[in-house]
C-alpha cells in the first residue's frame, strides 16, 4: 500500500490525496447503510392508523398496519385448544388533540369501551397473555386483516393509562 | 440532579480554571433556569386543585378568589407491575445521566467563547463525560432487565421509541468518549469533539422532549404535558446557538496533528465515529419516522423492532470488528502489511468457533458471522491485556496477579477501556444467543404431560392456587425440567393477580445458567379444572452474558474515570 511511505518524505499534493481516502471510504461505508436503511424499509414500514381508517380503506388490508384500540374486557379470551388470544378492540382517535379535547386518554378508552355503536375489530394473537392486556386499556397491535374479518397480530404492546391506579 | 450537577462541575471550574468559570456559570444556569422555569410555571408538581362552587375546576399554587381547595381521592398506589427493585433505580439512573451531560457541553461553551484552541476543555470533560455515560449505561440495562424479568415476553429491548430516545444520548455520547481520546493523544479531531458534545446535549433535552411532549406513540407511559413548544424552542436556540459559536471559533480550532495511514489507530477512531454517529441517525430517523411520513405523504407510518435490527445490525457488528482490530493498530503511520501481521493469528484462532458453531447448530449465517466478531474482539482485547501483563511480570519481577492489579491501575484509562469493551464482548454474545438462537414453543398441557425444547423436557406436575394476605391470588405452577433423563430443575412460574389494583403481574419460572436460561411464561388456566394450563416457553441461549457484560461494562468505566485523587497524592 502507499500509506507505507512516512509522512515527512511526502509533498503537499499526496497528502490531499490520502485525506480524500478517508473521504471515500466514509462515503462508501455511510451510502451502504443507508441503502441499508431504506431497503429494509420494505416489508418492515407500517401505516399507523386507527380503527375506523382500516375498516374504510379495503386497499390496506392485504399488508400489514399498525392500528391502536381500546381492549374490551369481557371479551378477552384465550382458547386452550389452539392457544389463540382473542379480543376485542374498540377505535380510538388517533391524534392528541382530539384525545385532549375529550378529557384525556382515560377518559377517551372509557368512551370507547362502553360505547356500542363504535367500530371495532376482533384481534387474534398467539402468544402469552400480556399483564397490562385488561379492560380500557390501550393496545398498539401490528398485523394484518384476515379474510374473516378479524385482525391477527403479529406483535401486541399494551399502553398502561396510569403509573398509578385510582382507588375503585 | 441537575443543579447538583451544575454546582459540582461550577466548583471544580472555579478551583482550577478561571478562565472557563464565568461561561460554565452562564451556560450552566441557563439550562437549570429552563428547566426550573418549566417545573415552576408550567408543570408546577406543588400545585394544588382548586374548584368554585360552579364546578369550575383549577390547578394553582396560591388559592384563586372565590374558590375552595378540592383534594383528589388517595390512590391505591404504585402499579404493581412497577414494584421491582430495578424500577426503583431505573430513573433517577438515567436522569444522572442526562444531567451529567450538561457540564461537558458548559465546558465545551466555555472553551469556544474564550477562544481557546488547547484541550483543557476536555481533560475536565472526560470524568464528566464518562460518568454519565455509566449512568445512563446503567438506567437502560435497569430498564432492560424490568423487562425480561417483569413482561413475560421473553425479550430485554423492544426498540420502543421511548427506548430508543434514551439510546440517542448513550450512542452520541460513546462517540464523544472515544473521540476525545484522538485530540488528547494526537491533537486530531477538535472541532469534531464539539460538534459531538452539542449533538448529545442537545440529543438529551430532545429525548426529554419526545418522552414528555406526547408527539410519540409508545408503550411507556409518562404523564404526557403542554410543554413541548418550550422544549422546542430551547432545543432550536441552544443548538443554533452553540454551532454559531463553533463556526466563529472554526478557523481557530485547526488540528496540530495530521491524519496518517488508513490502518492507524486515528483512521480507526475516525471509522468508530462514523459507525455511532450512522446509529444515531438510524435510531434518530427511526423514531421521527413517523412524525416526517406524517408531514410528507399525510399518512403516519412506523418502523419496528424489526427495522432496527435489520439494520443496526451490520453496523454493530462492523463496530465488533474495530474492536478487534484497533488495539493492534499504532497511532501515526503504519500499514497494512504491519496490521496484516499482527492481525493474522488472532483471526485464524477466532475462526474455530464460527466453525464449530455452523458445525453443532447449522449454517445460521448471522449468528456465525457475529460469534466470528465477538470471538476476535475479545481475543484481540485479552491478548491486549496479557501481552501488558507479561511485560510487567518481566520488568518489575512481579507475580502474575500483582502485574495483572498494576496493569490495570497505572494505566486505567486505556485498561478501563478494554474493560469496557470485554464486557461489551459479552453483551453481543448475550444479544446473539437471543437473536439468532432463540426458540420458544407454547403448549397445552394436563398434569403428568411434558413438552420437549430443544434438549430439555418440561414436566408439569401440580398447580397451586391461594390467597396472600397482602391481597394476592397467586397461581404457581410447579415444572420439572430434565435433559436426558436427569432432572436439573424445579421452576415455579406464576401469575400474582393483585385484587385491589385488577392487575395480574406474571412472573416467569426461570432456570438460569451461564450457557442459558429456560423461560417459562403460565399463560392461561381454566378456573373450574386446575389440570389443563398452557405454558409459553423460551429457551434463551447466552442471556445471561448480557447482565454479566454490562456489569463489567460499568466496573470498566469506573475504573476509567479512575482514581485521580489518590494518584495526586502519590506524585506529589
Amino acid at each position: 500500500m502507499s500509506a507505507e511511505v512516512s509522512p515527512a518524505s511526502l509533498p503537499e499534493k499526496k497528502h490531499r490525496f490520502r485525506v480524500n481516502k478517508f473521504i471515500i471510504g466514509g462515503a462508501v461505508i455511510s451510502v451502504a447503510v443507508l441503502l441499508l436503511a431504506i431497503s429494509n424499509l420494505r416489508g418492515n414500514a407500517q401505516y399507523y392508523m386507527t380503527i375506523n381508517e382500516l375498516i374504510i380503506a379495503p386497499e390496506k388490508w392485504n399488508q400489514n398496519v399498525r392500528i391502536s384500540g381500546a381492549v374490551r374486557g369481557d371479551s378477552i379470551q384465550v382458547n386452550p385448544q389452539t392457544g389463540y388470544l382473542t379480543f376485542v378492540a374498540v377505535n380510538v382517535p388517533g391524534d392528541m388533540k382530539t384525545v385532549e379535547q375529550m378529557g384525556g386518554i382515560a377518559a377517551v378508552l372509557h368512551q370507547a369501551v362502553i360505547d356500542p355503536n363504535a367500530a371495532s375489530l376482533t384481534i387474534r394473537y398467539h402468544g402469552a397473555r400480556p399483564d397490562l392486556l385488561k379492560n380500557e386499556a390501550q393496545a398498539i397491535i401490528t398485523g394484518k386483516m384476515q379474510p374473516d374479518g378479524t385482525f391477527l397480530a403479529d406483535d401486541l404492546l399494551l399502553k398502561c393509562p396510569s403509573k398509578y391506579e385510582a382507588a375503585p | 440532579m441537575l443543579s447538583g450537577a451544575v454546582a459540582l462541575g461550577v466548583n471544580q471550574a472555579w478551583k482550577k480554571e478561571t478562565q472557563f468559570t464565568p461561561w460554565v456559570i452562564l451556560t450552566g444556569m441557563i439550562t437549570l433556569a429552563f428547566f426550573l422555569l418549566i417545573v415552576a410555571f408550567v408543570e408546577n408538581p406543588f400545585s394544588r386543585i382548586w374548584a368554585t362552587l360552579d364546578g369550575k375546576v383549577f390547578r394553582s399554587m396560591v388559592q384563586p378568589v372565590g374558590t375552595f381547595l378540592i383534594y383528589p381521592p388517595n390512590g391505591v398506589g404504585l402499579n404493581p407491575l412497577l414494584r421491582h427493585p430495578g424500577m426503583i433505580v431505573h430513573p433517577p439512573m438515567l436522569y444522572a445521566g442526562f444531567a451529567g451531560f450538561v457540564i461537558p457541553f458548559s465546558f465545551a461553551v466555555a472553551s469556544l467563547v474564550t477562544g481557546r484552541n488547547d484541550s483543557d476543555w476536555l481533560r475536565i470533560s472526560r470524568p464528566w463525560a464518562l460518568g454519565a455515560w455509566t449512568f445512563l449505561t446503567i438506567g437502560l440495562v435497569l430498564g432492560s432487565r424490568w423487562a425480561y424479568d417483569v413482561l413475560g415476553w421473553g425479550g430485554y429491548w423492544g426498540w420502543d421509541p421511548v427506548e430508543v430516545a434514551a439510546l440517542i444520548p448513550w450512542l452520541t455520547g460513546t462517540a464523544f468518549i472515544h473521540s476525545l481520546i484522538v485530540q488528547s493523544k494526537r491533537q486530531l479531531f477538535k472541532r469534531w469533539n464539539f460538534v459531538l458534545i452539542i449533538l448529545t446535549f442537545c440529543m438529551v433535552v430532545f429525548g426529554i422532549f419526545l418522552t414528555r411532549s406526547g408527539v410519540l406513540d409508545s408503550v411507556h407511559a409518562f404523564s404526557q404535558s403542554n410543554i413541548g413548544p418550550m422544549f422546542f424552542v430551547f432545543i432550536s436556540l441552544t443548538f443554533i446557538a452553540s454551532l454559531a459559536l463553533l463556526l466563529w471559533r472554526w478557523k481557530l480550532l485547526v488540528s496540530d496533528g495530521q491524519m496518517g495511514s488508513l490502518f492507524s489507530k486515528e483512521s480507526a477512531f475516525l471509522f468508530n465515529n462514523l459507525l455511532f454517529i450512522l446509529l444515531f441517525l438510524i435510531c434518530l430517523a427511526g423514531v421521527l419516522f413517523p412524525l416526517v411520513s406524517e408531514v410528507f405523504t399525510g399518512t403516519k407510518m412506523t418502523v419496528g423492532a424489526s427495522w432496527y435490527k435489520q439494520t443496526t445490525g451490520p453496523v454493530f457488528g462492523g463496530l465488533l470488528l474495530l474492536m478487534g482490530v484497533v488495539p493492534l493498530t499504532a497511532w501515526g503511520s503504519t500499514s497494512a502489511g504491519k496490521l496484516g501481521k499482527r492481525l493474522w493469528l488472532p483471526v485464524s484462532i477466532s475462526l474455530v468457533v464460527p466453525v464449530l458453531t455452523a458445525f453443532l447448530s447449522g449454517l445460521n449465517w448471522g449468528g456465525i458471522v457475529a460469534l466470528w466478531l465477538i470471538t476476535l474482539a475479545a481475543l484481540v482485547t485479552l491478548f491486549d491485556i496479557g501481552n501488558a501483563v507479561v511485560h510487567r511480570m518481566k520488568a518489575q519481577k512481579e507475580g502474575f496477579f500483582i502485574a495483572l492489579g498494576r496493569v490495570f491501575v497505572r494505566n486505567h484509562h486505556r485498561y478501563g477501556g478494554y474493560l469496557v469493551h470485554l464486557g461489551v464482548v459479552m453483551i453481543a454474545l448475550g444479544v446473539v444467543g437471543v437473536e439468532f438462537y432463540q426458540t420458544q414453543t407454547q403448549q397445552t398441557l394436563a398434569k403428568g404431560e411434558a413438552l420437549q425444547l430443544d434438549s430439555f423436557k418440561l414436566t408439569f406436575t401440580d398447580l397451586f392456587q391461594y390467597q396472600t394476605t397482602d391481597g394476592r391470588a397467586v397461581t404457581q405452577a410447579v415444572m420439572q425440567i430434565s435433559r436426558d433423563g436427569r432432572l436439573l430443575a424445579t421452576i415455579n412460574p406464576r401469575s400474582d393477580y393483585f385484587d385491589l389494583y385488577r392487575q395480574s403481574v406474571t412472573a416467569p419460572g426461570r432456570m438460569s445458567t451461564l450457557a442459558e436460561d429456560l423461560y417459562v411464561v403460565l399463560v392461561d388456566w381454566q378456573p373450574t379444572t386446575t389440570s389443563a394450563v398452557t405454558f409459553h416457553v423460551y429457551h434463551n441461549p447466552l442471556i445471561n452474558w448480557f447482565w454479566i457484560g454490562a456489569v463489567v461494562m460499568v466496573l470498566g468505566a469506573l475504573l476509567a474515570i479512575g482514581l485521580p485523587d489518590r494518584r495526586k497524592v502519590e506524585s506529589s
